[in-house]
């Protein structure tokens, strides 16, 4: 799935800022403040990225940034004002609205920040829902509910009602229901902020093993950097509704375009994100006394390492080809030189 | 505009004060200046039914059909098929405190030989709640869908809720004739109201998110409506199923008053016309347990939670199993189909005798309550002290000196205020003094209407000052002032009276677990029960008149003051409690200093519902014999008048609206100077 110059324009008349449909501007940086002095609200401003199939692709920003308003562009729940979306090579913002219905009900799914479930309806028939409203006979829909209950580890509460499960029961509700249509694109609208921090993190595990069985499409949205790094394979980083960098989360760190990005990446604890092969220094080779590690050892589990090795650790990748050394030195001046920067 | 505040007031009192003493003409509204709508109302509306009344005919023939046929079903059915059908209702709606309660109050009524009557109201109300939430869905569907729509619905609403029930009456007894048809249609325009209301809050209730994931599951358009927003909303849609029961109920019991149902209502209104006290407290009782056993029956489905999905057979095939059962058991034995004869026991003589002996023993006590009331409270108020205080009811007369004594008594309390540097409160303890000397009734028309207006200027801007200009000036130009100036002194008595009683009851309630344990059970019956229940009791005691008019006004408006008072104090944010406990507060203080002033805008929403249902009571209190709007109301319906029932129909929503404005606007404003929100109990 693609989408290209994607804007959502809130406002009396959005349309009249756009000749035409495809979203292409020159400047789209003067284009939404252009917007903006007319008393529209620019929710999303030329926003274009690609996911792969297969990966997860987390979009983090701060709140009000626009990545809601964005993921529910890519199903058409929010219509955007402009732009195209790309699914299967066809422009998703183009298609009857009948047609719209076939995509939601077959190739996609959502979960929601707030779970979302039907309050009148109870674990079983909120997940067969989707298939209820395709018209799927009673029987099969609940069999084929009930396999996704299990996937998500509910068995036993299918005749609950959301409001006697907890919050992180709910979500696997949410979760379940998600994908009972088996869909290739699925949607998290910030899965687990509602959720207790230990609730959050073992969700996020569970969510992990989930992915690694069905691999599919992901676009997950969130609000919190240290949750985008560990899940993400590529992220985006929106500010007022315009996405200003798409990159690998190391990438970001390593990297980051400007002050907002590198804001984000100043809370991190690096040792969790950095990996022996972004600090190896080529110059360093082999000598004996030295430990060996693998590139993609991160700087925590590094630490002890170097600290029962004076002369340092040797990195190889994982075919065995040297990339450098590291010495304790070099580890502690990656980290202050973050701390330097930070301050300075 | 403040700053002149004192000066308008006082000048007010100086003007009033003159035109008073003076006597002359100015103190009376010309004669010639009434235009007297009446006539010009009743030509229109009688152009109005040559045209259209045969369509009205013919749809209130249609509607007599379901009621005829709904009326012999349940007059045909035994009654211990109606009888469990009722009780099984009250089970599954909320457990077997509800069937026994239900269980004892059919009882009661085939017992004391209503049981006709009550299956012929219940026949009425079992047709006009399905027209009522039919109509309500409707109007509130379109108006959650449409701005446009909802922008014409909301104000029709707010004017059919305060328009007082009876004034509905006549233009429908006009069109439709006399009929049953009369009271179903009446309890449908009365009932669905709050259908309309619950059904747009419901809809507009249920979060965005639950609506994204129905529209990501694939849903279309109708499918998004009828399978994820309607069952989303369903909880707030039965609570306004439960209201539109009530209130249809309630209805049709008013519109008893019209006669030809032979229903409970009837029954109650004919034996207080007899002055057969007992037979009518035994009948308003019926009327008191079906309005209760509906309520809980109603609200027991509206609340009922959906627990974990019950695994032993369904509980509707074993009541319809237990149904069948008694229907043919009843064909077996007489005695469940027709409740016989010999098991009906009426005790109305022995109460009659037994409230003739109270009457009589106590008659001294009754008379002396009364008329103190009545001299010292009443009368001052409605004709000033100028003209009550005399030998024959103060026991002297208002001398010079004793005027004197008076303005000295008003001048005090004033020039201390003054002192204080409450300018505005010294002008109005003035205008308080010059009223209760002139008296309501009494007021020159020009004074009395500007401080009105003022009044309504200084609580809610200019807006208000303008509608009640116009509002109250149809009122003088309609010729019907007098009448308003009376329901006004009535209604003004009954919400002083009942407001200040209710807040000091409400305070104790909030403060003390027992007393609030033992006056909510009173509040919801007083409230639950029809309007003209409440007067039976004082009617019997004190006769017709206005002070047991008064009564039933207190008796009936002061449950919201209770009610908004206790829990504008309970629920009030624990981390200003705990600071000032912190601080050192005694609970003396605590209640003075910092709950009460935080309370001050629930408070300020149970004046205004005091003032609303002092209002609603005011017509309903006028079958016992009061002056004013209600008596025109009554007599319009009496003599089918309607420009006489519609112009005192219309004066008494411009005061109700007016009353409604001032104090929302003074709540709304204290809610924001605190920072709090506060939508109701
Ligand atoms: N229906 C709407 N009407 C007007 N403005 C909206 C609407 N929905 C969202 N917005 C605005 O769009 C911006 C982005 O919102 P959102 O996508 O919810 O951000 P995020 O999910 O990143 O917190 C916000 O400024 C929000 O106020
Ligand atoms: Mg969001």
């Amino acid at each position: 799935m693609s989408c290209r110059n994607v804007w959502k324009v809130y406002g009396q008349k959005p349309e009249q800022f756009f000749d035409d449909n495809n979203g292409e501007v020159s400047d789209a940086t003067t284009h939404a403040d252009k917007i903006r002095n007319a008393d529209h609200i620019v929710a999303s401003a030329d926003v274009s990225f690609d996911v792969h199939v297969g990966e997860i692709f987390v979009i983090m920003g701060l709140s009000g940034s626009g990545k809601s308003t964005m993921v529910r562009c890519l199903s058409r729940i929010v219509e955007p004002t402009a732009g195209e979306i790309l699914l299967d090579g066809q422009d998703l913002l183009s298609v009857s609205q009948k047609d719209l219905i076939e995509y939601r009900r077959h190739k996609m799914g959502m979960v929601f920040q707030n779970f979302g479930l039907m309050p009148h309806l109870n674990v079983l028939d909120n997940v067969a829902f989707p298939l209820e409203v395709q018209g799927i006979p009673r029987e099969e829909r609940r069999a084929r509910a009930q396999a996704m209950i299990s996937l998500v580890g509910l068995e036993g509460r299918e005749a609950s009602f959301p409001r006697q499960l907890s919050g992180g029961q709910q979500q696997r509700v949410g979760i379940a229901r998600s994908l009972a249509v088996e869909p290739e694109m699925w949607f998290l609208d910030e899965p687990f902020s509602a959720l207790d921090p230990l609730i959050r993190r073992q969700m996020q595990d569970e969510f992990l093993r989930l992915q690694r069985e069905l691999k599919k499409s992901i676009v997950f949205i969130t609000h919190d950097f240290l949750e985008a790094l560990r899940i993400a394979d590529r992220m985006a980083i929106m500010r007022d509704g315009a996405v200003v960098q798409i990159g690998r989360p190391v990438d970001l760190i390593l990297n980051p375009v400007d002050s907002y990005v590198k804001e984000f990446t100043n809370d991190v604890p690096s040792e969790l994100v950095l990996t022996a092969r972004d600090v190896a220094d080529p110059t360093r080779t082999f000598a004996t006394g030295m430990g060996e590690a693998t590139a993609e050892t991160s700087l925590a589990d590094l630490l002890p390492q170097l600290a029962s090795n004076e002369a340092g650790v040797i990195i190889r990748d994982t075919f065995g080809v040297e990339l450098g050394g590291v010495t304790a030195r070099d580890v502690v001046r990656a980290l202050a030189g973050k701390g330097q920067e930070a301050t300075s | 505009m403040t700053r002149a505040q004192p000066l308008i007031w006082l000048g007010l009192s100086a003007l009033a004060l003159a035109l008073f003493l003076s006597a002359g003409p100015l103190a009376k509204f010309p004669d010639s200046w009434v235009l007297s709508p009446t006539d010009s109302m009743n030509d229109a509306m009688n152009g109005f039914v040559a045209v259209v009344g045969p369509l009205f005919k013919a749809l209130g023939w249609l509607l007599e059909w379901p009621v005829a046929a709904a009326q012999m079903l349940l007059q045909a059915l035994p009654w211990a098929v109606t009888a469990s059908i009722l009780i099984l209702l009250g089970y599954i709606a909320s457990g077997w405190k509800l069937a026994v309660f239900t269980a004892l109050s059919l009882f009661y009524m085939a017992v004391i030989g209503y049981w006709s009557e009550s299956m012929n109201t219940l026949a009425i109300v079992l047709i006009s709640v399905p027209m009522a939430v039919g109509t309500g869905f409707g109007f509130g569907v379109l108006g959650f869908y449409s701005d446009r729509a909802r922008k014409i619905i909301m104000p029709m609403l707010d004017l059919l809720q305060t328009i007082p029930a009876f004034a509905y009456l006549l233009p429908i007894l006009i069109l439709f004739g006399f009929g049953t048809t009369v009271g179903l249609v009446a309890s449908v325009m009365y009932a669905f109201p709050p259908m309309v209301r619950n059904t747009i809050l419901g809809l507009r209730a249920v979060p965005e998110e639950i609506i994204e994931a129905g529209m990501m599951s694939g849903t279309t358009p109708r499918q998004l409506f009828w399978k994820v927003r309607l069952p989303a909303a369903q909880r707030q849609m039965l609570l306004g199923v439960n209201q539109t029961t009530m209130a249809a109920l309630s209805m049709v019991i008013i519109a008893s008053i019209i006669g030809g149902t032979n229903d409970i209502g009837w029954e109650v209104l004919q034996t207080m016309r007899k002055a057969q006290f007992g037979e009518s407290l035994l009948a308003g009782f019926v009327i008191a347990l079906i309005a209760m056993a509906l309520d809980r029956i109603s609200h027991g489905f509206a609340t009922k939670t959906r627990e974990i999905e019950p695994t032993g057979p369904n509980i509707w095939k074993v009541s319809a199993l237990i149904v069948a059962a008694v229907a043919i058991l009843s064909l077996v034995v007489p005695g469940l189909r027709v409740w016989p004869e010999t098991w009906i026991w009426n005790p109305a003589p022995a109460m009659n005798d037994a409230l003739e002996y109270v009457v009589i023993n106590y008659r001294e006590w009754i008379e002396a309550i009364k008329n103190s009331a009545f001299f010292f409270v009443m009368l001052p108020i409605k004709i000033g002290l100028s003209n009550a205080v005399s030998p024959f009811t103060w026991g002297f007369a208002l001398t010079p000196i004793l005027k004197a004594v008076y303005a000295v008594i008003i001048a005090v309390p004033a020039l201390w205020a003054l002192r204080k540097g409450h300018v505005t409160a010294a002008s109005l303890i003035v205008l308080w003094g010059v009223v209760s000397y002139i008296g309501l009734t009494n007021m020159p028309w020009l004074p009395l209407y500007l401080i009105l207006v003022f009044s309504a200027y200084v609580t809610s801007g200019r807006g208000l000052a303008i509608g009640a200009a116009l509002g109250l000036g149809f009122l003088l130009i309609a010729g019907v002032w007098p009448e308003s100036v009376l329901s006004l002194y009535l209604c003004g008595v009954a919400v002083m009276v009942a407001f200040t009683l209710g807040t000091l009851l409400g305070i104790w309630a909030s403060e003390n677990q027992t007393v609030s344990y033992i006056i909510r059970p009173i509040m919801d019956t007083l409230q639950t029960m029809p309007l003209f229940v409440i007067l039976i009791p004082f009617v019997m005691v004190f006769k017709i008149g206005e002070f047991t008019a008064l009564l039933a006004i207190i008796a009936y408006s002061i449950v919201p003051a209770i009610r908004y008072t206790e829990h504008g104090l309970r629920n009030l944010p624990d981390a200003v409690l705990e600071a000032a406990q912190t601080v050192g507060c005694s609970r003396w203080q605590l209640l003075t200093k910092v709950k009460l002033p935080l309370a001050l805008p629930a408070i300020m929403l149970g004046l205004n519902q005091t003032i609303i249902y002092g209002i609603g009571m005011l017509v309903i209190a006028a079958l016992v014999g009061t002056n004013g709007l209600g008596q025109q109301i009554y007599i319009g319906l009496g003599d089918g008048d309607f420009g006489v029932g519609m112009t005192a129909g219309i004066g008494m929503a411009v005061l109700a609206m007016i009353a409604d404005r001032m104090t929302q606007a003074v709540s709304r404003r204290r809610q924001e100077q605190l920072g709090l929100r506060f939508d109701g109990v």
